[in-house]
């Protein structure tokens, strides 16, 4: 897979260190146990369009949000996660 | 010798010595050792997987499912090698595979005879009783009978390497569409990667009888060769092979950079993998002619008709006398046309088709053949090798006909494999008769046979369409390309064949033994699907991954359930498109350089010293420093603990993580990282620190001290450095940007050593330049503070303590890190390693690595009340979950054993005194166990339920695997000096 880096341009996935969905709101420090289960453990398993955090360790060390689908792979966007 | 006397792309001015099963042969260089040997009239190559069947050459290329051979010797010694695809290299050694004793008389051929036993599914049906036999003795005897080649058994010799590309265009195959696709995209100025399996470009056009603008193929693709070079931005890989394809236009590609060799040059990789990242593909991979089923088509003599042109043509080797060509459609004519134009006799043509032109009618005359139209092979002579044939024709007439080579052409089926690796299905298609591939990778095209486009005329024109288009598609547009001209006729596409009778087996597959017979069984046995079938009878499953019988199998499970073959449709291809040695995956990650190796600013002082060293990570860390007189590693590291406790030594401690924070809100960042509060903390101090992950466990620990109001410095454990590095980015950068925080690590900048014991202070204040005030007034306890010392360097000290003791870490910039332990030592201080370290905070009850093992809660650590419920951090809330507070949970304690002498042993299970020894009685573990010189006792350090409230109990350890059953008492985890009394000192 090659990942558009929004700061380093194109490159390949071993750059990268993948954490999982992104787009979670950490809830606040004091909302109910079933929030934090959901934010912790939960996640959607989309066949389709999905958006990731990837971290662009051997690069800009930036974390981005990169959006693909699952099935083929295809880039939709990657952008820094900081908005 | 049937070496024909003219011709062919060999260098008959020079000889080349080489050994097949221990006999010398000669051959040229050009040879492939399946042409040398069949040069020399050795037709019989090896023996087959699992009846041990005698097996020739059946093809000239990377699909050989036959002829495979054990390569070299020794440690050089390499399996399965398809004999077509050796270079012939002087003193080449090679030798027969799956043969006992010899190959021309094997024993395990019996296993033919037991052929009902090894059909497909043999696995799961025979051999099944009584169970206990299976390991014992079945399995072995099937291994000794089955299989193919050796490995070698020593480490490799050679090295591997890894490379990257980066193109606009990547060409597979240097065919006459590979040639003209790279032409036409390589006179536009794009960058062209052209990747050639075979030491000289060409493809089909250096084994067939061709003409291309006037010249013949070998000249033409000689001349193109030379025009590519002439384009700046081409690259030529030959030996190279294009083995996958990932997403996003990455290739990889394996070039045999010295396999033509005898042995590497110096310093020259056996291999090489390329990584290639292509905005475009043009793949011109060509076709593989498949195999026809008739009863012993598997015999030393039968081969593929396109590969016999191949050997007469590129290697002037007539492969067997009086052939015989045996055609489904127009494609066996060629070689028949070679013959007559070589001047070979052949014996007959037999050709499934009832009507054939007159052109074709000439030739048979021109050869001298009997030609057999509408007939089909009814018999196979010579099991070693093929000395004739009973053929039949039209009308049932049977005869006889002596020959040693029948060449059979069945259709060509387009190497679709590489368009498949990303999902895409090959269709089938009526018209060539043939799977082509269908939905293709993103920016990839195929042209030529690859594509089911079998004319030459046509391949040139839909190469140079190919290379011109990608192109034009990575922005070098440009007139449409001069296509280089040929003039051959119009051929009509083979059906797949089955020349239905004859005796004996009909294979579908050569290298797994698998025959029409077994697809037959699968299909009575429900195992219909091809992927079903594949997986049943192995079809298609050995190295050559079917790349001559895999259609044939399905063919005839086709005709078997009465389906097309649009609808029975074909097994999916993965990568790799042949097989690659692992060692050109790992490249240079093997042995001490499978990941780097770092060391300390202090590595070469501590060698000297005579420390052994340890990997944790990728740290060499020393674990204790032998001196003169010690035998065990137990009398280094109990000598070195008594030296901290009873005067003063020194560790390095360099690998522990250290990150650098700066910013206005850096103490609320910390805040937020922490279990405990940092905000607070006044300069000039430093404070302990746990940190949870966000499920409420324990991820790391360390000290963090405020060096400035705005600039902390922190220091995470050797192994989690990156990783805590990496959540604190996380943190920052998706949970809270609006934070004004900077870090970095510095664990590489800065060299640290802790300096610890009752004499620790003179020796800081002996090292630290003259000037500083380093007493307990001055410098407390978990104070933190600028100086200098060799002479003006700025030096970092931390009054902080895992041994126990009074103690400091120092810390200087790397470059002075030996300058700066040298004058420790000096200063009278022991060096003491790892294991040392690890005692003494046993002896504290300081939870590390063992404990610290991601299922531990700052709670089961004893550092539940550290949790500030004043804040939020990360981790706080599902901390609070009844379950991780439920007081049942292991936690830490320490334990002693009730008899002097007893030894603990880490990772035995602590169960109460009298219970008996089963899994309900669990009640946690021993995580850490030192020799503590200060108790003279074997401790422990364990998580044990409801163990803060257990101190005095009387537990069992129980250590089935070491046969350990000590009884413990529960006690503190800190078993020296439980005051602090010294640390404070």
């Amino acid at each position: 897979m090659r990942i558009p880096c929004p700061h380093c341009g194109e490159r390949g996935n071993d750059e990268f260190f993948y954490l999982g969905a992104a787009g979670l709101t950490r809830p606040a420090a004091d909302a109910q146990p079933e929030a934090w289960h959901d934010y912790v453990y939960l996640r959607d398993n989309p066949a389709g369009k999905h958006s990731e955090l990837w971290q662009h360790a051997h690069g800009c060390r930036r974390w981005l949000v990169v959006t693909r689908d699952t099935r083929t792979h295809a880039v939709f966007s990657a952008v820094d996660a900081t908005p | 010798m049937t070496r024909i006397s003219t011709g062919g792309l060999i260098d008959r001015s020079k000889t080349l010595r080489f050994r097949f099963d221990g006999t010398n042969y000669s051959g040229r260089p050009g040879d492939t050792l399946a042409s040398a040997l069949l040069a020399n009239g050795v037709r019989l190559m090896g023996r087959s997987f699992k009846y041990h069947r005698p097996r020739g050459v059946l093809s000239a290329g990377p699909e050989e499912p036959s002829a495979l051979v054990e390569l070299r010797s020794g440690a050089r010694r390499e399996p399965n090698i398809p004999a077509p695809v050796v270079e012939l290299f002087h003193g080449l050694e090679a030798s027969s595979q799956n043969r006992f004793p010899s190959l021309g008389f094997d024993l395990m051929a019996v296993n033919g005879l037991l052929a009902p036993l090894f059909s497909a599914g043999f696995y799961y049906k025979t051999f099944m009783w009584p169970a206990s036999w299976w390991e014992k003795l079945y399995e072995p005897l099937i291994r000794h009978a089955a299989g193919l080649g050796r490995a070698a058994t020593e480490d490799d010799p050679d090295s591997y390497d890894r490379a990257h590309l980066f193109c606009d265009v990547l060409v597979v195959g240097s065919g006459p569409a590979g040639l003209a696709a790279a032409l036409a995209a390589g006179r536009r100025g794009a960058r062209v990667v052209l990747c050639e399996s075979g030491p000289l470009l060409g493809g089909r056009l250096l084994a067939e009888h061709t003409e291309i603008d006037g010249m013949p193929g070998p000249a033409w693709a000689a001349a193109t060769e030379a025009a590519l070079r002439d384009c700046p931005g081409v690259t030529i890989l030959r030996r190279t092979t294009v083995a996958a394809v990932f997403d996003h236009g990455s290739y990889v590609a394996v070039e045999r950079v010295a396999d033509h060799k005898p042995v590497p040059d110096s310093h020259e990789p056996r291999q090489r993998v390329w990584r290639i990242v292509a905005k475009r593909c043009v793949l011109a991979a060509g076709a593989f002619e498949r195999l026809a089923t008739f009863g012993d088509n598997d015999r030393p003599g039968v081969m593929l008709a396109g590969a016999v042109r191949t050997y007469l043509n590129r290697y002037a080797v007539l492969p067997g006398r009086a052939p015989v060509v045996a055609t489904s459609g127009d494609d066996g004519w060629r070689t028949v046309a070679d013959c007559v134009r070589l001047g070979i006799g052949v014996a007959a043509i037999i050709d499934r088709r009832s009507e054939i032109t007159s052109q074709q009618r000439q030739l048979a005359e021109a050869s001298g053949a009997q030609l057999l139209l509408g007939g089909r092979i009814a018999r196979v002579y010579g099991g070693t090798g093929l000395y004739g044939l009973d053929v039949e024709d039209a009308a049932g007439k049977r005869q006889f006909v002596s020959t040693e080579l029948l060449a059979v052409a069945g259709g060509w089926n387009p190497a679709v494999q590489l368009a498949c690796h990303l999902g895409g299905k090959p269709v089938w298609s009526e018209h060539t008769q043939a799977f082509v591939p269908g939905t293709l990778p993103p920016g990839m095209s195929v042209a030529g046979a690859a594509r089911g486009t079998f004319g030459l005329a046509a391949a040139l024109a839909e190469g140079s369409a190919a290379g011109a288009a990608a192109a034009d598609g990575t922005g070098f547009a440009g007139s449409a390309p001069a296509v280089p001209r040929a003039d051959d006729a119009a051929t009509t596409p083979a059906p797949i064949w089955f020349l239905a009778g004859g005796r004996g087996k009909a294979f579908v597959d050569f290298q797994h033994d698998v025959t029409t017979a077994d697809i037959a069984q699968a299909q009575q046995e429900g195992f219909v699907s091809v992927e079903h079938m594949k997986r049943y009878t192995t079809h298609g499953m050995a190295t050559d991954q079917g790349k001559t019988g895999g259609v044939a199998g399905m063919a005839a499970m086709a005709a078997l359930t009465g389906r097309s073959m649009a609808e029975t449709g074909t097994t999916l291809h993965r990568p790799p498109y042949t097989p690659i040695a692992i060692g050109a995956l790992a490249g240079h990650h093997r042995g001490k350089d499978f990941r780097p190796t770092r060391r300390t600013p202090a590595h070469d002082w501590a060698a000297e010293q005579g420390a052994s060293f340890v990997e944790t990570g990728p740290w060499l860390r020393a674990e204790w420093f032998t001196q003169p007189g010690e035998r065990t590693w137990l009398q280094s590291c109990t000598r070195e603990v008594n030296a901290v406790r009873g005067g003063v030594g020194v560790c390095d401690v360099s690998t522990l993580g250290k990150i650098e924070i700066v910013g206005p809100d850096a103490g609320a960042f910390l805040d937020f990282l922490y279990i405990n509060t940092f905000s607070t903390l006044p300069v000039g101090r430093v404070r302990y620190g746990t940190m949870l992950r966000e499920d409420g466990f324990v991820f790391d620990d360390g000290t963090t001290a405020r060096l400035a109001p705005d600039r902390w410095v922190m220091t995470t454990t050797t192994a989690n450095a990156p990783r805590v590095l990496q959540h604190m980015e996380f943190v920052h950068q998706v949970l809270r940007p609006d934070w004004r925080v900077a870090f970095v690590s510095v664990t590489d900048q800065w060299a640290q050593f802790a300096v610890a014991g009752p004499r620790a202070r003179s020796v800081i204040a002996a090292v630290l330049d003259a000037g500083f005030d380093v007493s307990d007034a001055a410098f407390p306890f978990m104070a933190a503070g600028n100086f200098t010392s060799l002479g003006g360097v700025e030096t970092r000290l931390f009054r902080i303590s895992f041994s126990g003791e009074q103690a400091y870490e120092i810390g200087v910039p790397s470059a002075y890190g030996d300058a700066l332990v040298r004058k420790i030592a000096a200063a009278g201080a022991v060096p003491y390693g790892l294991e040392a370290l690890s005692v003494m905070r046993i002896e504290k009850g300081h939870p590390a690595g063992g404990e610290l093992n991601g299922q531990t809660t700052a709670m089961d650590l004893g550092m539940g009340r550290m949790m500030s419920s004043k804040k939020d951090f990360i981790g706080r809330a599902m901390a609070q979950r009844p379950a991780l507070r439920d007081p049942q949970r292991p936690a830490l304690v320490g334990l002693k054993p009730v008899k002097a002498g007893d030894r603990l042993r880490a990772g035995a299970h602590l169960l109460p005194r009298t219970a008996t020894h089963r899994i309900e009685n669990d009640q946690g573990w021993i995580s850490s166990v030192a020799f503590s010189p200060s108790l003279n006792s074997w401790i422990g350090l364990g998580l044990l339920a409801n163990g803060p409230a257990r101190h005095g109990e009387i537990i069992r350890t129980l250590d089935p695997v070491r046969g350990g059953n000590a009884l413990a008492e529960v006690v503190s985890p800190c078993f020296i000096d439980p005051d602090g009394v010294r640390l404070r000192g």
